[in-house]
């Protein structure tokens, strides 16, 4: 009967994430999924036997259960659509610390008698990669939380790779260590490896930039993954081993698919940390650049004939979707085309910028993919960029020796006109200043998001 | 390395799973549109809550007097409760976004 419940547990996870990869059919295949999780959970709470024994503690289960699923729910409802990447991020690291609990738990239980269990080194093995992955994973999505809401800042110094390869090398080191040789002083190993885990994990992370969270996350997602099959591995659990290794696999090509959309390699995301080496560009002497006012905005903008509007993290940040939405209608009621040119990693994660401007009612067929949009900024009177900066830098094209080099960008600056909404004439998150600014095609809109779009509908709506 | 194919071996079946969900978790993720970039992420991420399973069990089969399983258990069985739900709920608000956008 449970193993029927699993077998269906792990369909339903092969559907769901299957139908998660279309548009059409994503929300139904969350659901299907959740569904599946519910009924394996339950499943596994009445119906697991082991040599003929149900499982008891039932008072601490439940507990356990509804303590954690209250915690989930709300710190899930509660969340703004801008921090869910850092939610996720939470999310994953709580899986991760999981499955390295109950790697220690079982680990627990074989400690004193390791020599009279059978097949004690593949079940040694199979609990020290799940304790370490987990822990890794958890550590990992730690920091890449405090990274995703400035908590914590990049920090990196000389030889940090090394010293990186260096814990990983000892972790391996120990674990098949322990394993062959069965030591009589495997409680104090086990504990030095899963304290090198997490110190691992920081380490992993810190040095890398904060835009690039969104690979390391969906990495560390893929890690959990891989930790809860371990799981499976050890309780002879298909439907943990099924989904985990989906998740493995599955993260593994996404976070791949992201690195695609940035145009570097994973490799180039781990290592070449963004801030390490900033030799050019820097010190370059970058001229004046142009301030517009709100009425001469609301003007250009009011009587163009197509605008697009690119928009970035400042908008995430401020909110402004539905002020924005609010100014592309108004401009349409005047008979101007108004289009988005969504990048693929505009703001913090891929697809954000589609989520939020998709809060605001933005209808779908008016966001533009890049290439799209490249095809059309040449006949785009005026681009509106708010609080985008590395996306549409024009030295991911021409500057090899920028960190951004290579990164396909939104070629703004074929429009006619270019408008820059930002706070201020700081740098964007890959910390690099921005040529594009400085252009004589481009004028810069000074103030909040969500203020100077209220301010423009207003202008638009009073005085033209 | 004898050690590690008897237990191959032992768990031919489990192996088996093993490599077929790899090459099905690549399958079904190789053509997404970069849209779908993060609430794909997230429904993932929820879905290897699984580990919940292994929680429960461990819980289930601690003894009363241990209580260093019995508390870290617990814990476990709460934070894997928490990647659980709090998983699909927030790829849900995700995915939210994209309906209330087609039915207009």
């Amino acid at each position: 009967m449970l193993s029927l419940i699993y077998l269906i547990g792990s369909v339903t996870f092969i559907v769901g994430l299957k139908m998660l990869s279309n548009p059409a059919t994503a929300r139904k295949g969350n659901a299907i999924a959740a569904g599946g999780m519910a009924l394996a959970i339950l499943g596994t709470i009445f119906l697991y036997r082991h040599n003929g024994q149900g499982l008891h503690n039932y008072g601490w289960i439940i507990t356990g259960l509804v303590v954690g699923g209250v915690i989930g729910l709300i710190s899930a409802r509660r969340v703004k659509m801008t921090a869910m990447p850092e939610m996720v991020s939470l999310f994953n690291g709580m899986g991760g610390a999981c499955a390295a609990l109950i790697s220690v738990v079982e680990f627990e239980h074989m400690a004193g008698t390791l020599a009279d269990i059978p097949d004690v080194r593949g079940q040694l093995g199979i609990i020290f990669a799940g304790m370490i992955i987990g822990a890794v994973s958890f550590a990992g999505s730690v920091i890449a939380w405090g990274k995703l809401n400035g908590r914590i800042r990049d920090i990196s110094f000389q030889g940090q790779h090394i010293l990186n390869l260096s814990v990983l090398a000892v972790i391996v080191l120990l674990t098949i260590f322990v394993t062959v040789t069965l030591p009589s002083a495997t409680v104090a190993l086990f504990a030095s490896v899963l304290v090198l885990s997490l110190i691992y994990g920081v380490f992993f992370v810190l040095p890398i930039g904060g835009a690039d969270m969104p690979v390391v996350i969906s990495l560390l997602n893929s890690f959990t993954g891989v930790a809860a099959a371990c799981g499976g591995f050890l309780y002879n659990n298909p439907v943990m081993l099924t989904g985990g290794i989906l998740v493995g696999s599955a993260g593994t090509i996404l976070t791949i698919l992201m690195c695609k959309a940035m145009n570097r390699s994973l490799k180039n995301v781990l290592i070449g940390a963004f801030g390490g080496a900033k030799a050019g560009g820097v010190a370059k002497e970058q001229g004046a650049y142009k301030e517009i006012s709100l009425s001469d905005t609301a003007v250009v903008m009011a009587y163009a004939h197509k605008v697009m509007i690119v928009p970035g993290y400042g908008l995430a940040v401020a909110q402004a979707q539905h002020a924005c939405h609010e100014l592309e209608t108004l401009l349409e009621g005047r008979g101007v085309e108004v289009r988005y040119a969504i990048h693929p990693v505009a703001g913090r994660m891929p697809g954000h910028m589609n989520v939020l401007l998709a809060e605001a009612d933005v209808p779908y067929d008016k966001l533009l993919e890049m290439e799209q949009a490249n095809g059309q900024f040449n006949t785009t009177d005026v681009v509106l960029i708010l609080g985008a900066n590395d996306v549409v830098n024009p030295a991911a094209k021409s500057d090899p020796s920028s960190p951004i080099y290579g990164m396909p960008i939104l070629e703004v600056e074929n429009a006619r006109s270019v408008i820059v909404n930002k706070r201020s004439m700081k740098p964007g998150y890959a910390g690099i200043e921005n040529d594009l600014f400085f252009q004589p095609k481009t004028s810069m809109l000074f103030g909040d998001a969500k203020q100077v779009l209220q301010q423009l509908v207003a202008e638009i709506v009073n005085s033209l | 390395m004898e050690a590690v194919f008897s237990f191959l071996e032992q768990h031919l079946e489990l192996t088996y799973i093993v490599i077929l969900s790899i090459f099905l978790g690549v399958e079904v993720i190789s053509r997404v549109p970069s849209v779908l970039h993060t609430p794909l992420m997230s429904g993932a991420n929820a879905i290897h809550g699984v580990v919940i399973i292994g929680a429960i069990i461990v819980m289930g089969q601690a003894s009363d007097e241990n209580y260093l399983a019995l508390i870290l258990g617990f814990l476990a069985v709460i934070l894997g409760t928490i990647n659980v739900v709090g998983g699909f709920v927030v790829t849900d608000r995700m995915l939210e976004m994209f309906k209330s956008k087609k039915t207009k």
